[in-house]
């Protein structure tokens, strides 16, 4: 759910967004590492599918849904930073064109669900992977575990927020334990969608998760001949990252 | 393709808001909401005071209540707390309608639905009166760094694309009998965000190429932002070699079709 206007005062809300702004500066300069001169569009249409992925509603029980934050998800699938710029401007257009969350509170949307959620889902992410089987199974595992401890850090994080600029005197241990106790549930879910969804992309793309590039080997092309049989002589050196050589390299090249 | 064309909160109009520059609407929104969530929350009459100022607005833009009312949904999750906050919050006792609440709280739950209620009238009325290209172009002006502007123009043209998809894929599922009821049903649901990733993904590698076949050097001019109908990009393509650019990168709709099909 959004923060909306008048949840946190006035200095803290400049305060959070002032941090977000910063952020999205950080995050501009390193996702052109992780996407190259492809940023623009890729990262518009992943802003696009992030925005799409809170439509999604998952049944829970007896009538009630919810949807997935997409913070550690995105951080799997597309790196980091790139994460971070694409769930920030799914706030900015939120704010600004959906009415949807305050606009000064949009700095604090994007510190917690853009910036905690994915810095810390990611972080969780490797964490786990380095520790689990060094296997493609392993991904959408530590994806999981990255949605599950995503979720209440950033909830933690309001807490925290509210209890520097808060405007209603709640008792902080009733709001803390409010908050954890409902963003635990929700990141249980979140995690189960987050390890589904990537464990069904790892199955068929796994070249287009980002957090599987380490487990992916390099095949070598090979070309057959027609004399050659099934046992190819003539073997060729090509970057081909998966299962099928990607368009973005053949275009750079 | 919605490019140009407004967006779900679009009100269309011709009025004085309408065509009042998207950065100064802005502006005016960030500094307007700033100030409303600076005041303190037993100042009764200052809240009636903004209420009043975003009415006037409202009816200088022709936009009716009716319209404007409905879509205050968006507030209703945090309605239910700041309900709940006379009966959590420490204070003095008073009593209302026979029940024992605190003092404090009351007038922190008056604060918390006064500022929020008055934010999203305030941002319901700029997503109503701007159309997205001339809202890209004002941050553009406001000196959001470009790159950003970019990502965000590619969002909106696409938005409707890739919700369109999903639709499509539940009207697939609802058509083959599926109803989705509880957690069992996850995995299907799962899989269907795994199959729209790829989709769309693929989608801007698609884009990215037709892009670089139309001479895309990395930046886009303001003109091909500012979307088909080029309303919003008057003065901004009398430069020789930028509305040569512009012609070349600006999207068409039925280019941006080919784009989609390539």
């Amino acid at each position: 759910m959004h923060v909306p206007d008048g949840f946190l005062d006035a200095p803290t809300s400049v305060a959070t967004g002032v941090v977000a702004a910063t952020a999205v500066g950080i995050a501009l300069g390193r996702a052109r590492r992780e996407l190259d001169d492809r940023t623009a569009p890729m990262a518009g249409l992943v802003a696009a599918f992030v925005f799409a992925v809170q439509m999604l509603n998952f049944p829970v029980a007896a009538g009630t849904s919810g949807h997935l934050l997409g913070g550690a998800l995105a951080a799997v699938l597309v790196g980091p930073w790139t994460a971070v710029l694409c769930l920030s401007t799914v706030f900015i257009v939120q704010a600004l064109l959906f009415a949807d969350g305050g606009i000064t509170a949009l700095g604090t949307n994007i510190t917690l669900m853009g910036l905690v959620t994915v810095l810390v889902g990611y972080l969780v992410f490797l964490a786990a992977r380095a520790v689990l089987p060094k296997r493609l199974a392993s991904v959408p595992l530590a994806a999981g575990l990255g949605a599950l401890v995503s979720v209440p850090v950033a909830a933690l994080g309001f807490v925290g927020l509210y209890a520097v600029g808060g405007t209603t005197d709640v008792d902080l241990g009733l709001v803390a334990s409010a908050m954890l106790g409902v963003h635990t549930l929700i990141g249980i879910g979140e995690a189960v969608i987050t390890f589904l969804a990537v464990g069904s992309l790892v199955a068929v793309r796994p070249d287009l998760v980002h957090g599987a590039r380490p487990f992916l080997q390099r095949r070598e092309l090979t070309i057959l001949g027609p004399d050659d049989g099934l046992d190819g002589s003539g073997t060729l050196d090509e970057q081909g990252t998966g299962a099928e050589p990607s368009t973005s390299q053949e275009a750079s090249a | 393709m919605g490019a140009g064309h407004g967006h779900a909160l679009h009100f269309h109009g011709h009025s004085a808001v309408h065509r009042a520059p998207a950065h100064l609407k802005v502006l005016a929104l960030v500094s307007f909401v700033l100030v409303v969530v600076a005041t303190p929350n037993h100042a009764y009459p200052v809240f009636a005071g903004y209420a009043a100022v975003l009415l006037g607005i409202a009816a200088l833009a022709h936009v009716p209540l009716t319209y404007l009312l409905p879509r205050l949904v968006v507030e209703v999750p945090f309605v239910v707390f700041a309900l709940l906050l006379p009966f959590l919050s420490q204070g003095d006792p008073v009593q209302v309608l026979g029940v024992t609440v605190s003092q404090q709280g009351l007038v922190a739950a008056f604060g918390l639905l006064a500022k929020g209620t008055i934010g999203v009238l305030a941002s319901l009325l700029l997503a109503a009166t701007t159309e997205a290209s001339a809202l890209l172009l004002g941050l553009q002006r406001l000196r959001v760094p470009a790159q950003l502007v970019q990502i965000m123009s590619f969002m909106v043209r696409y938005l409707e694309v890739v919700t369109d998809e999903l639709r499509r894929m539940h009207v697939a599922r609802e058509s083959r009998g599926f109803r989705a009821r509880d957690p069992r049903q996850w995995p299907v649901l799962a899989r269907t965000l795994g199959a729209l990733f790829i989709r769309t993904y693929e989608r801007g590698e698609r884009v990215h190429l037709a892009m670089l076949a139309r001479g895309y050097d990395g930046t886009i001019p303001a003109a091909a932002l500012a979307g088909p109908t080029g309303e919003a990009s008057h003065g901004h393509v009398g430069h020789g070699h930028q509305a040569h650019v512009a012609s070349e990168t600006r999207p068409h709709p039925g280019r941006a079709a080919r784009e989609v099909g390539a």
